[in-house]
């Protein structure tokens, strides 16, 4: 070809040309841009129930406000920034490119899924204009259905709408890692990034459809009431826990499982070596997906359910910290005498390693039966999972979205103020949210917005770690779309990483790469030979 | 490689063969979602059954097991129509295709209008929950659960039917119209994996609303 083809971004511009586009790069723009949106919606909410937890009285907000707005913030934050956020931006770019594939196996559908999950975010932002929500992001019955006085059915339905996105994104990625690999790319040539998608893709298709119908049924029961949830009629709201968290348990490694492949691809770029235990890497993603199905009781030990289920279910649940630990061990492995150095994106990944091991360990101490009995519902429990979200997601998808900045849309992010803003949020993130391990244990319980004077200095400095947070976040706002103008141009490997997606142009082409790449090595695989000390 | 074929293959894909097999196995991943789906359903209904097996006797004592019966016939009529759709596609008989797909869609709303027919008797009857109830004296007081699930498994069920009738139009048109050869019958292939699916469905349907617990000591 004697001209360069234009690049995905070029080519054809104007509105329709991305609204009606095939091209799953374009594609995981247009997800960028509602994930993004509903992050920042989620952010603001998080803002005004910290403001409002700064002082003991309820001085800005009634309760019921209150209510609503730790509502909004989770069902924002969990069902359209955590769980498409890492798959559906990053995934949708990078899967395909990848596996050395022009495009996902059904780009049509994958463009479905992207208007499926916009209309699911519009209901639920229509619920909110209308009135809000008040029931938690759980939705749990009765407050859902017998004493609900809110907005419940418009939320729920978009969560409805928008999990059929999630569905239909899980087949897209099983038929395309299955059927689209570049000849010569085997199962164990794979990026640990794919296999993560995959053990995602089979959590979004197996369980997704549970919380489908769960909905529904609440949805029936609320509009008909016909007593599938009320005990008054017959029914069992326990029974809408159980199928709940049947969903809402596997969601959070549809959460935390890409992100853990986001890390992989970030440690063995940023330490020059291959990821230490490869295989164990891989299959601790599906050890977890698999396990993931089996401990969705731990949170349930107090609401009634049966003392030996809760016995089964504690021990299922120790049982997940075995795989999640040897993706850590591993990690830790790989870096050992590795040539390490520490771009923003690494920061962002040894910050992950560090506090997702902490948001697992504490989720052992939940997973105690006894213990669970005095940390249940307190600040304990909101620390740990923000832990695991928070420093776990959200971390990986900035170093993620840092890492593959270059690739994504041909320029460099400026990375002496990536790597502040990477300890800011560090720092932040850690002030937020130590403090409230410490208030669940001295028994502050959540989703209240007035507390005795005593917790008001841990308060404090919980607000005070969320403005430092809100910093970061805002400063990574300015300076990622700033950098589209004046950054530097990228060149295909800016960071020297190892991965078909570095091989072709930055960004690449329409159809990603000039020829189909044939693959001939192992992931990771160094040109130099690795030194090896015995 | 015909002119037609290459028209056929998406421009991701290397063969057609590729394209088929990815084609295939996307809808049985979609399946198995809906094995979940309709999974969460049975659970439900296994755990209210559990709870309340009385109400449940009396509820299924109450169903039409005449309409019930003839309907499963229909509907597995269906499949028989619709597996022959997919080996006339096979086949390269474009025409043989859309006239077997006709024959599934017209078997299709047979079972609708006959579950029409159920719907309006439940409401004569004054058994639809939140609606229109007024089971009478002698009703056990769980009743309700039992309709409930009965309309909202057998709802959904029809739902599904009517998104495969509105899939066959398609498909049944581009058969007509030779869209479909040996080596491509994709869109024939999964609209009878669905459709197959749907009818499977009722087959557990079908026992768990109609039949079990029919002669048990309520009846
Ligand atoms: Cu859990």
């Amino acid at each position: 070809m004697s001209q360069k083809p234009p690049t995905y971004l070029g080519g054809e511009y104007g509105m329709r040309s991305w609204l009606l586009t095939l091209d799953h790069k374009r594609i995981a723009l247009l997800y960028l841009l509602g994930v993004t949106f509903f992050f920042l919606l989620g952010g603001v909410f998080a803002v005004l129930v910290r403001l409002e937890l700064l002082t003991p009285a309820g001085d800005l907000f009634q309760s019921e406000t209150y209510n609503k707005l730790f509502t909004l913030h989770g069902v924002f934050m969990v069902f359209f920034f955590l769980i498409p956020g890492i798959p559906a931006v990053l995934g949708n770019f990078l899967l395909p490119l990848m596996i050395g594939a022009k495009d996902l196996a059904f780009p049509r559908i994958n463009l479905l899924s992207w208007y499926i999950y916009m209309v699911g975010g519009l209901f639920t932002l229509y619920a909110m204009l209308a009135g809000g929500v008040d029931t938690g992001w759980t939705f749990y019955t009765p407050y859902s259905s017998t004493y609900a006085n809110s907005h419940v059915i418009a939320a729920a339905l978009g969560i409805f709408v928008s999990g059929f996105s999630s569905i239909l994104t899980g087949v897209n990625f099983i038929a395309t890692i299955h059927k689209l690999r570049a000849p010569g790319l085997s199962w164990f040539r794979l990026p640990l990034f794919v296999w993560a998608h995959y053990a995602t893709s089979l959590i979004m298709v197996l369980g997704t459809p549970v919380v489908a119908i769960t909905i529904l049924l609440v949805a029936v029961e609320r509009l008909f009431h016909v007593g599938l949830f009320d005990p008054a009629l017959g029914g069992d709201p326990i029974l809408f826990q159980h199928l709940f968290w049947f969903y809402s348990h596997p969601a959070v490694y549809i959460m935390i499982l890409p992100a853990m492949g986001v890390i992989s691809e970030v440690i063995a770029c940023f330490s020059q070596k291959r990821i230490f235990g490869y295989k164990f890497v891989a299959f601790s993603s599906l050890a977890i997906a698999v396990l993931g199905f089996l401990v969705w009781g731990h949170h349930m030990f107090v609401s009634g359910q049966s003392l030996y289920a809760g016995v089964v279910f504690s021990l299922l649940s120790f049982l997940v910290a075995i795989p999640s630990a040897v993706k850590v061990f591993n990690w830790i492995a790989t870096l050992y005498r590795g040539s390490i150095s520490f771009e923003a994106p690494m920061l962002y990944a040894l910050g992950f390693i560090g506090l997702f091991t902490i948001g697992g360990l504490t989720g052992l101490f939940l997973a105690t039966l006894a213990v669970d009995v005095h940390v249940h519902d307190t600040y304990f429990v909101v620390a740990h999972f923000h832990f695991v979200m928070v420093g776990g997601t959200v971390m990986a998808y900035l170093a993620g979205l840092h890492f593959w900045w270059p690739k994504m849309l041909g320029r460099l992010y400026p990375e002496t103020l990536a790597r502040i803003t990477a300890v800011i949020i560090f720092v932040g993130f850690n002030l937020t949210f130590l403090p409230q391990f410490v208030l669940g244990y001295l028994g502050m319980p959540r989703r209240y917005h007035v507390y005795p004077l005593e917790f008001q200095v841990l308060n404090v400095l919980s607000t005070a770690g969320a403005s430092i947070l809100g910093l970061g976040f805002a400063m990574t706002a300015v300076y990622l779309p700033w950098s589209l103008r004046y950054g530097k141009k990228a060149t295909p490997n800016p960071f020297d990483a190892r991965g078909l997606e570095w091989t072709t142009t930055s960004p690449p082409m329409a159809h990603n790469f000039e020829e189909v790449p044939v693959v001939s090595t192992e992931a990771y695989e160094r040109d130099e030979p690795e030194v090896v000390h015995v | 490689m015909s002119s037609r074929t290459e028209g056929a293959l998406a421009h991701h894909f290397e063969t057609l063969e590729q394209q088929a097999e990815a084609g295939a196995l996307g809808m049985w991943a979609f399946l198995i979602q809906e094995v979940m789906f309709f999974g969460g359903l049975f659970t439900v209904y296994l755990v209210y059954r559990t709870l309340h097996p009385a109400a449940f006797v009396q509820g299924s004592a109450h169903l039409p097991i005449d309409l019930g019966t003839l309907n499963t016939g229909v509907l597995i009529g269906s499949s028989l129509t619709m597996a022959l759709a997919v080996r006339g596609a096979q086949l390269g008989r474009g025409k043989n295709a859309a006239l077997f797909i006709l024959a599934t869609m017209l078997l299709a709303c047979v079972f609708l209008g006959i579950k029409g027919l159920e719907y309006s008797h439940k409401w004569h009857d004054q058994l639809v929950p939140g609606l229109n109830w007024n089971p009478g004296p002698d009703a056990d007081a769980h009743l309700n659960l039992f309709y409930a699930l009965y309309f909202v498994m057998t709802g959904c069920h029809a739902l599904h039917m009517l998104i495969g009738l509105a899939l066959m139009v398609v498909v049944a048109r581009k058969a007509w119209r030779g869209g479909y050869s040996p080596g491509n019958f994709l869109g024939v292939e999964c609209l009878g994996l669905y459709w197959h699916f749907v009818d499977l469905v009722w087959i557990f349907l079908f026992p768990l609303l109609y039949l079990l617990g029919r002669h048990g000591p309520h009846s």
